[in-house]
């Protein structure tokens, strides 16, 4: 399949381990932003083909994973009403709330529907005037400008019973938290690159300037990996921290400028807390003081609402790259995708999901090779 | 930034008190289903083979035994509709135990207002599904329940069929070194039902690849080849009917993504949704865990025939690591298959 095919070339992938391998010189711990990008590495098997000298970081780019309890909480809460239809991406649906998910929402006869678009919502709204269409806004930068589009065509319609729960959150923000950590172990980034057909890199150069840390845009077939690290790799290696744009054929220096207008005209940047990393400032979006009317959190009263997320579970760690998945000691027994500690476990991209799909494997046959020794 | 973030994340284990549609995806929650609450109370021997159907010894006669439940949305798609799935679904689950299907029958669980000519429709697709799967339908059953109380229209059916063979076709027999078969592509089936129902529209339209799948099977028997195992390969798809075989006969199977056929309508399909096609249903396709010796002659076989035109030889089974699939990717590497929860979720982005 085009476009598909030639970015899985078993040959063309060697190669670029082998030159990966040939310019590595020391230890480098290199962190991909974004859970599109861990999943294909870990279903892949990506890290298998680099020198052991290269380690990867699965960073905090996975929305579902990042999304706080509460707002789980408050989005069960509104599905629950009997007036309401509730909209959400799918794998939304798994992610355990304080007490319930918005799965058993349904089972429970709550009407919690997937969509594939948050504009399938607002036909909803359209079609259901006697209900509230609530749509359950989440994801980063990329998913902004639709969700953007469907606040913006609701009012232009005068649409009375659509509303967005809103749990935006941006990219950049996130890569300074991880850098100004005492903590912190990230060498190199490959930035996001649908994030970056939105916005464009231009807003990671004073990252990589300050923090002198080089940022390639990277996008998400194996080869389009490899080719991320390789890059990273050089300009670790030369000494050099700028941002390089290895996804040329979907990201633009500047983005996509219309979509980040119609974003900017909809969304103000806000403070957001992020699962399991807590608050960062001006890392978020909500909606304008013009759009409140289509703000969920007001129409049905859960804006105050609280909840504290305290357990064993490392996905903090986890999300920093300070901790891989399998050093938490609750990994693959008392958390897994059936019953997640964290919501690392939970999404197919979250790094601990990802590890506990495709990796158990190793560690069985490690533990097998321990036990006949 | 001034202020360093506290780490702390967490969810409680909250296991659910009601069942959810996860339960019936096929995946782990369904396993922890049947084994929690189902299995236990009917325990016999036959219920622990966990095959797609009974093998009963009926005086000289060996006979299979199976039943199954359509409750598709909607009930016509392309290729197929409620009533070819809940002809072939059953056939096959015969046709797995190594039986030639004799006669099944039908209950219809119809909601009030569903119009005639739908259940005309349906009736008339079970006629000929019956006639090419070489069936009668003998007995049956209806009932009608109020309006929003059913979707349109259920159906079970039950059937069963003779054993002429002598060999145990079941996950126990499996042996390392044998060879495992895929009759053809994967994943038609549920991106075709996903297309309808989500009105997803793709360049050409993609077919279920509903159809009977007994004459491959006995073909296979009657020519001698040494079966193993066999699996129809519905909900949960190829990966989960594979990692229910291994961890049932505690063996390794390894298989190559590049041997997997899938159509690349179907690929670009599960590309933009984020979907794995090893995962999706399938209603006209299976497994045949074979003997090492035989695997060429039985892939000759299988070609023979329209339904498994497209078969391939896609891996092999061995001693360890004990009850794991796994698979060689496209690139060269090695990950584990591992069961879904429920049924796969569209991705955000």
């Amino acid at each position: 399949m085009k476009y598909v095919d030639e970015y899985r070339d078993r040959e063309a992938a060697r190669n670029f381990a082998r030159a990966i391998a040939r310019i590595t010189t020391r230890p480098w711990a290199i962190m991909e932003v974004c859970g599109g990008q861990t999943h294909s590495i870990v279903k892949f098997g990506i890290d298998e083909l680099l020198p052991k000298e290269i380690t990867l970081l699965h960073g905090p780019g996975c929305p579902v994973c990042v999304t706080p309890l509460e707002l789980i909480d408050k989005a069960t809460q509104i599905a629950a009403r009997p007036e309401v239809i509730f909209c959400s991406f799918g794998d939304m649906l798994r992610v355990p709330g304080s007490s319930i998910d918005l799965f058993s929402v349904k089972a429970k006869s709550g009407d919690v529907r997937i969509v594939y678009s948050p504009t399938d919502a607002l036909k909803i709204a359209q079609e259901n005037p006697g209900k509230q269409v609530v749509f359950f806004a989440v994801g980063f930068e990329t998913t902004a400008p639709a969700n953007a589009m469907a606040v913006y065509q609701a009012k232009a319609q005068g649409l009375r019973n659509f509303s967005v729960l809103v749990s935006h959150v941006l990219v950049p923000p996130a890569i300074e938290a991880i850098l100004s950590a005492p903590d912190n172990r990230t060498q190199g980034f490959l930035a996001a690159g649908h994030v970056c057909t939105v916005m464009g890199y231009e807003e990671y150069i004073p990252l990589a300037q300050k923090y002198h840390v080089p940022i390639v845009v990277t996008g998400f077939e194996p080869l389009d990996i490899l080719q991320g690290i390789y890059m990273c790799v050089r300009q670790l290696e030369e000494g050099r921290a700028e941002v390089e744009n290895q996804y040329l054929r979907a990201v633009r220096r500047k983005g996509n400028v219309p979509a980040q207008e119609l974003v900017t005209k909809v969304f103000c940047v806000v403070p957001r807390k992020w699962r399991g990393v807590g608050e960062i400032p001006q890392s978020g979006l909500g909606l304008r003081h013009e759009y409140a009317e289509f703000d969920a959190e007001q129409r049905f009263g859960v804006a105050a609402y609280t909840a504290e997320e305290d357990s064993e579970c490392i996905s903090g760690e986890v999300l920093r790259g300070v901790k891989k998945p399998h050093e938490c000691s609750a990994f693959g027994n008392r958390c897994t995708p059936e019953h997640p500690l964290g919501a690392t476990m939970v999404s197919n991209e979250g790094a601990c999901a990802a590890y506990y799909r495709y990796r158990r494997f190793e560690q069985r046959v490690a533990a097998a090779t321990k036990s006949e020794s | 930034m001034a202020k360093p973030f506290t780490i702390s994340c967490p969810m409680p284990i909250n296991p659910s008190e009601v069942v959810t549609l996860a339960h019936g995806g096929g995946g782990r929650l369904m396993h922890q289903l049947l084994e929690n609450f189902v299995i236990p109370a009917f325990r016999n021997e036959m219920l622990e083979a966990r095959h797609d159907g009974a093998v009963l010894q009926v005086a000289e006669t060996r006979l299979a035994f199976t039943t199954d439940s359509y409750v598709v949305s909607p009930l016509f798609f392309p290729g197929g509709d409620i009533g070819t799935l809940a002809v072939n679904g059953t056939v096959n689950d015969l046709a797995m135990c190594g039986a030639r299907p004799l006669a099944i029958s039908t209950a219809f669980i119809i909601e009030e207002g569903l119009p005639f000519d739908a259940l005309k429709r349906v009736v008339e697709s079970i006629r000929v599904s019956a006639e090419q799967a070489g069936v009668k339908v003998v007995t049956g059953d209806t009932k009608v329940v109020d309006r929003g109380k059913g979707d349109g229209l259920f159906v079970n059916t039950a059937g069963i069929g003779v054993i002429k063979h002598k060999s145990a076709i079941a996950p126990a027999s499996v042996k390392a070194g044998d060879a495992v078969l895929l009759s053809g592509d994967v994943g038609r089936h549920g991106v075709a039902i996903m297309a309808v129902r989500e009105g997803l529209e793709f360049e050409s339209t993609i077919q279920t690849d509903c159809a009977p799948l007994t004459a491959p099977v006995q073909a296979m028997l009657e020519a001698g080849i040494e079966v193993h195992c066999l699996r129809d390969l519905t909900r949960g798809g190829l990966a989960t009917a594979l990692i229910e075989i291994a961890e049932s006969s505690r063996l390794h199977i390894n298989i190559e993504e590049e041997a997997i056929s899938v159509e690349e309508n179907v690929r670009g399909a599960c590309e933009i949704l984020g979907l794995d096609p090893l995962y999706l249903a399938n209603e006209g396709r299976f497994v045949a865990i074979v003997s090492g010796k035989d695997a060429e002659r039985a892939l000759a076989i299988l070609k023979g025939h329209e339904v498994s035109s497209r078969a391939s030889r896609i891996g092999v089974v061995a001693e360890a690591p004990a009850s794991l699939v796994t698979l060689e990717s496209c690139i060269g590497t090695r990950r584990i298959l591992d069961m879904h929860s429920g049924e796969q979720l569209p991705r955000i982005c």
